[in-house]
Order: C-alpha cells, then sequence, then structure tokens
C-alpha cells in the first residue's frame, strides 16, 4: 500500500519535475498519468518490472482507493463558494445561469461529436 | 477537567484536526445519503457537503483559511487521483484505442465549446471583466484552472468555485439529459460529461457505469491539456 502510493506520488512528482522544467503550458499531474500508464504498458512486456507496487495489482488497488471518492477531492475547493459571498450576492443568478447553459450545450455537443464521429468510422470501415 | 468549554473550543477550531473531521464526517453522511437514494442526481454529495460545510464556517465565524489548513490534506490528493486515472486506462485499453478517433473529435469540438459558450454567454449578460475571465477556464479541473486564471490574472479562487459549481450542475444534469435523448452509447456519455464537468463529473460517471467513467476520466485529463492552450487564445479573440 505505501509502496503503490509512493510509485502514484514518484510519477506526480516526476510530471511536475519535467512540466516546471522545460516549461510545458501543460498540469505536472496529466504528465505523472501518462507515466503511470507507460509504466503499466512496459510491466506487461518486461517481466523484470512486474516488482513492488507493480505486482499483485498494488498500484491498481491503491489508485481505485483514490477514485473511489473522487468528489470528496472538490470539497475543499466548492467551500471556497463563503469567501465570494459579496460576489453571489451581485452576480450570483447570472453566474449560475451562464454556467449552467454552458454546460448543457457542452454536453450535447460533445456527445453529439462523438456519436457522429463514430458512426462515421464504422461506417468507413464496413464499405468494401 | 478545569479547562472551560470556551478555551477548547478556541484550541480545536484553530486546529487542522477539526476541519479535517468536518470535512470527511458531513462528506461520509451526504455519501451515504446519497447511497440510499440509490445515487439520485439531486442528492450530489458535493453539493450537500459545500453547503453544510459552508453554513457550519459561518455560524461558529470560522475562516475559510482556518478550515482549509484541515481540508487541505484532502485537496491535494486531487493530483495523485488524476495520475491514478492511468489504472482504468490501462484496463480498459482495447476499449480506448477502438475509440480514439471520436474521442479526438469530441475532445477538440467540445473544449472549444465548453470555454466559446462561456465567455460569449458571459459578455452577453454583462458581467464584469475581470468574472468573465475566471469563468473561462471552468470546465477543466481545479488545479488547472486556477492556474490558467492566474496567468490571465483573474480570480483564481472565484475560477475554483466556478469550476466546482459547473462540476455540480454537469454531474446532477447528465443523466436525466441524456435518459431524455436517447443516448445509450455510454462511451460517448462519459466523455461528454468529462469535457463538460471534469472530475465531479467522472466520479458521477463512475458511479453509473465503468465504462463511462474511463472515458469521461480520459476526457477530463485531455481537457486539461487542450484548455490550458485555448483560454488565452479565446480570451484574445473574444473578450473585449
Amino acid at each position: 500500500m505505501i509502496a503503490s502510493l509512493s510509485l502514484i506520488l514518484l510519477c506526480q512528482l516526476a510530471g511536475e519535475v519535467i512540466v516546471r522544467g522545460l516549461g510545458l503550458p501543460m498540469p505536472g499531474p496529466v504528465v505523472g498519468l501518462l507515466f503511470l500508464l507507460l509504466l503499466l504498458l512496459a510491466r506487461d512486456r518486461f517481466v523484470a518490472l512486474a516488482r513492488g507496487p507493480l505486482q499483485q495489482d498494488g498500484v491498481e488497488n491503491a489508485s481505485r482507493g483514490l477514485l473511489a471518492h473522487l468528489s470528496l477531492l472538490f470539497v475543499p475547493a466548492g467551500v471556497g463558494v463563503v469567501q465570494k459571498l459579496d460576489l453571489v450576492a451581485e452576480h450570483g443568478i447570472a453566474v449560475a445561469v451562464v454556467l449552467a447553459i454552458s454546460v448543457v450545450v457542452t454536453l450535447l455537443v460533445t456527445v453529439a461529436t462523438f456519436l457522429v464521429a463514430s458512426r462515421l468510422m464504422s461506417r468507413g470501415r464496413s464499405a468494401p | 477537567m478545569s479547562a472551560n468549554p470556551f478555551s477548547l473550543w478556541v484550541y480545536l477550531s484553530q486546529s487542522p484536526l477539526l476541519w479535517l473531521t468536518v470535512t470527511l464526517l458531513v462528506y461520509a453522511t451526504t455519501d451515504a445519503l446519497s447511497l440510499v437514494t440509490h445515487r439520485h442526481p439531486i442528492a450530489n454529495p458535493v453539493l450537500h457537503s459545500i453547503w453544510i460545510t459552508g453554513a457550519f464556517l459561518m455560524l461558529t465565524g470560522t475562516s475559510y483559511t482556518t478550515y482549509f489548513g484541515g481540508a487541505q490534506f484532502v485537496h491535494f490528493l486531487l493530483g495523485p487521483a488524476t495520475v491514478a486515472l492511468a489504472v482504468p486506462l490501462y484496463e480498459n485499453r482495447k476499449v480506448v484505442a477502438a475509440a480514439i478517433l471520436p474521442m479526438l473529435a469530441a475532445l477538440v469540438v467540445g473544449s472549444v465549446t465548453a470555454v466559446v459558450s462561456v465567455v460569449l454567454l458571459a459578455e452577453a449578460v454583462g458581467l464584469p471583466r475581470a468574472v468573465v475571465l475566471s469563468l473561462a477556464p471552468k470546465s477543466v479541473t481545479a488545479g488547472v484552472a486556477m492556474g490558467i486564471s492566474e496567468s490571465l490574472h483573474a480570480d483564481p479562487s472565484l475560477t475554483a468555485v466556478a469550476v466546482v459549481l459547473t462540476g455540480i450542475m454537469g454531474a446532477i444534469i447528465v443523466t436525466p439529459l441524456m435518459n431524455r435523448i436517447g443516448i445509450t452509447d455510454f462511451r460517448a456519455r462519459g466523455f461528454a460529461v468529462g469535457i463538460a464537468a471534469h472530475g465531479i463529473g467522472t466520479a458521477r460517471a463512475f458511479q453509473v457505469d465503468a465504462v463511462a467513467g474511463v472515458f469521461a476520466g480520459i476526457a477530463m485529463s485531455l481537457n486539461a491539456l487542450v484548455t490550458s492552450l485555448l483560454v488565452p487564445l479565446a480570451v484574445t479573440l473574444l473578450v473585449r
């Protein structure tokens, strides 16, 4: 468990080092995600890597544990609304309406694009 | 037993222990209620945790800084949880690889829509410039959005609130909306909620369907990349 958590933190740390070091315009944890993914894929190819947290579902179980309560992790940032009550009183309704419309539009446009692209792809494949 | 209750409260209310306990306890309660209602969208545990905790802070006159002293241990885990998304991605790599083209198309169109729609709407209702800028990155996960907001000289703490609000709205609305319009492809449903509502949407997707959760997680990670590049561009073009 400790080794698995360390591996996850290590991936994140490596991601932060690379992003800050090279001045890349992307978040460190996303690069960390890529590292962990590459490690897992490399483990399947090279048996020598399958040790410590990379064996017996070690890092897999630790990750599932973290992701099982993903919503909890957003609570502290959300409670930050108590600092913005003057803004809520002044623009709260406008902001809420704007965000709600934008969310619905984004959901519909994204799901439609995905379905259209996936249909075009399967049509391209089944065509002779 | 000589210490009076007030000095005990003064001591505890300044300690991380109390606020970490409150954060976890309130969430455990709201999450249990969400389970009792069979994960009804309106019983969203993030939404109810936030207002209950916020009300408790105001009733006790506690500052957000003091609260965050305890809650930061939870907040910190957002980073490792992003890294952990590699595991569901790895486990579903075949499904993902088969859908790579629809994903890329939906990613580009979806992230442009998320940014452009919020900027245009916010300008149309006449919100002040600083608020418009703070709302622009609202569809990406909190840490990334706050970084973007900072680089635009907007208000990162307002951005954080907009991000969480967006996530809650997306998580509440996605299931009824997709059912209403008859979308049964859980890859598409998950991907859409990951683009529109980042981690809170992804958490919701994992509750509904494992494949939807995986696609939401990928969408959220990719969107973090695209939006960091897109927002500065969109703001230059669209904001007066």
